[in-house]
């Protein structure tokens, strides 16, 4: 009996799987973002055995010449930097930076702001009162100066890096959830569900969170954008950490080395591969949103 | 019907704080529910039922404040219980709801068999497996079938969602049970079924039910006792019969006209003009006492006490002792349409 109900579990959360795949799927956009995004989790994935070279190596051409400023070519598929190193392998390794940064701070950003919101939404009063209010003062601050400011305090290290953001950017979900809160704990099954004398946290998360599943999936994603944005400007700036390579820091690199017009595919690769990752994420994000407010859908 | 009250409510008043004043939503009701009965609440909408309800199970809003000399559940206090050991001891393990629109008071994203197990190991150290045994035997007794467990609530039927939360009402065999206006946004047929589901477990089982509505034919059916509710107050209660076959108060009167009966057929339904009065500010006098063709200038001034005419028959008004006359005219259209 017991592994009836293992086998059961396992296949609700297939058909869970599925049915994540499908609200995807039925949208073209949302059907290009998934498969950029997966190439990009594969590529980090197994960034380490993807990279043809040490991405700190000095390289040099077949001809046995120090490959400087080297244009793309079949030897350097997106060129080398002026000190020689292969940018190609630079970017595989740099795509596992990015991602790391933009999933931890995405999914850490929207546990503090699901639970700010639920809390604050459900109690309501002075306890909402008090975090939103919060929450406002969170708004009042610019947001890249404040993350590169915390930076400068904690230390150039990747979790701080991501600390940073995290503080500032779960700002937006909070909000939001508390919206829905407020809506959801309206609504008859909550009553019905502490007339059955259920406890405030498992009204809250067993029975509001399950309702706000998309909308927390729609923010995760959002949040995901954000953090590779947010990470990538402030490496540019020179607030990256200097140990690990990341997209905004190869840009950066490539601003001290003073090769700002002459190395266009140096600037062109990480660009790119910000701007591919940043759009597929929301246009997944907006597969969400129809899902999630069906009047956006069919117009 | 045992002469043990399980429910006493003395003298018990909530006030809505609204912006436009305070709202005396239920005031000074008393009344008791004895083991194994079906105490009916009947009123209009608006004359404090729920409120009522919500009262006793602690479910009012924030804006709302509720104070009673007392109010009993099997000789225990409950009203100065704190919040948590109410939660835990009283509500659902001993007062269970079948919620107003019961319909959706089932949580979308869980399957209606996991919501009852929820339920049953909230309040218990059961099993899951047990949990489940135990909601396969609900299912039977509200006539569900089993293999609905599985399903979400967006599957079933209105009617069905309602056997379901009256399934859930009866998991852990409370001793008493109140039922919100079940059958309300139901058709006819499916009122018939749900009403005859309910007879049908009321033999099985030895919960007290109150059962609110304001259908009265559902409400003579159904209960042993009746009370009637008018802007927020008990007008009259008595055993079923009695309220019917002699009525003391002005507003049942009105009540029983309003209401076709079987045997007179050719009988007018005389309805009662007017129509609720706003229950903003102090009360004073008889609520009643605007729509009432008896009405005296001591009606407009005080508040009837409740007299007790015989055993289980209670009534609030001035002119109990002209029962029988008030009666007579009662019957006449002119009284009430003049």
């Amino acid at each position: 009996m017991p592994n009836m109900i293992e086998v059961s579990r396992y296949k609700t959360f297939l058909k869970n799987l599925r049915k994540h795949y499908q609200i995807i799927h039925s949208n073209p956009f949302g059907r290009i973002g998934f498969w950029v995004i997966t190439i990009f989790l594969f590529v980090g994935i197994f960034a380490p055995w993807l990279a043809p070279h040490d991405p700190w190596e000095m390289q040099y051409d077949s001809a046995g010449n120090f490959a400087s400023l080297q244009m793309p070519s079949w030897e350097f598929p997106i060129g080398t930097t002026h000190l020689g190193y292969d940018l190609l392998s630079q970017l595989i390794l740099a795509t596992r930076t990015t991602l790391i940064i933009g999933t931890v701070s995405g999914f850490i950003s929207i546990l503090i702001g699901a639970n700010i919101g639920l809390i604050s939404g459900y109690y309501g009063g002075k306890v909402d009162e008090f975090l939103m209010r919060f929450t406002d003062i969170l708004y009042g601050m610019p947001f890249l100066p404040f993350v590169i400011v915390l930076i400068a305090l904690f230390g150039r290290k990747l979790e701080f890096v991501i600390l940073a953001i995290v503080l500032i950017i779960w700002r937006t979900s909070a909000r939001v959830i508390r919206a829905q809160t407020i809506a959801i704990k309206q609504r008859q099954f909550i009553v019905a569900a502490r007339a059955r004398g259920c406890s405030d946290l498992r009204i809250i998360y067993l029975h509001i969170l399950p309702n706000l599943l998309p909308l927390l999936l729609l923010y995760a994603s959002f949040n995901i954008a954000w953090s590779i944005i947010t990470e990538a400007s402030a490496s540019f700036l020179g607030f990256g950490d200097g140990e690990t390579i990341s997209w905004g820091g190869m840009l950066y690199e490539l601003w001290i080395s003073g090769k700002t017009r002459i190395a266009w595919w140096w600037f062109a690769a990480p660009s790119i591969c910000i701007v591919l990752l940043v759009t597929s994420l929301v246009f997944v994000s907006r597969a969400y949103e129809e899902e999630a407010n069906p009047r956006l859908r069919k117009r | 019907m045992s002469s043990k009250p399980i429910l006493e409510v003395e003298k018990l008043n909530v006030r809505y704080q609204t912006q436009d004043g305070e709202i005396n939503a239920v005031a000074d009701v008393s009344f008791k529910v004895f083991s194994n009965e079906v105490f009916g609440i009947a009123g209009e909408s608006g004359c404090g039922k729920s409120t009522l309800i919500k009262a006793i199970m602690r479910l009012l809003p924030e804006n709302a404040k509720m104070d009673a000399h007392s109010i009993k559940y099997k000789d225990q206090e409950i009203d100065c219980m704190s919040e948590d050991i109410f939660r835990k001891e009283v509500l659902w393990t001993q007062i269970s709801l079948v919620p107003q629109s019961a319909m959706n008071s089932l949580n979308p994203v869980y399957k209606v068999g996991e919501q009852i197990v929820e339920a049953i190991q909230a309040h218990t150290s059961q099993g899951k497996k047990e949990a489940r045994e135990r909601v396969e035997e609900l299912f039977d007794v509200v006539g569900l079938q089993s293999e609905f467990m599985n399903s979400f609530p967006h599957e079933f039927s209105g009617g069905m969602r309602q056997r379901a939360m009256i399934a859930m009402a009866l998991a852990l065999d409370p001793g008493l049970i109140v039922m919100d206006e079940p059958t309300t946004g139901l058709d006819v047929l499916v009122q018939e079924r749900i009403l005859r589901r309910i007879r049908e477990i009321r033999k099985q089982i030895r919960s007290s039910i109150i059962l609110i509505t304001h259908d009265i034919a559902v409400i003579a059916e159904m209960s042993d006792r009746i009370a009637v509710m008018y802007g927020g107050r008990i007008m009259e209660q008595a055993k079923s019969l009695d309220l019917f076959e002699s009525p003391c108060h002005p507003y049942t009167l009105g009540l029983k006209n309003a209401f076709p009966s079987i045997k007179d057929l050719d009988q007018e339904l005389i309805s009662i003009p007017g129509s609720p009065p706003s229950l903003i500010g102090l009360q004073t006098g008889c609520p009643f006492e605007a729509r009432c063709p008896f009405s005296s200038d001591r009606c407009k001034k005080d508040i009837p006490e409740v007299v007790v005419k015989e055993k289980f028959h209670e009534v609030s008004c001035f002119r109990h002792t002209d029962a029988t006359e008030l009666r007579e005219h009662a019957k006449k259209l002119s009284t009430w349409h003049y």
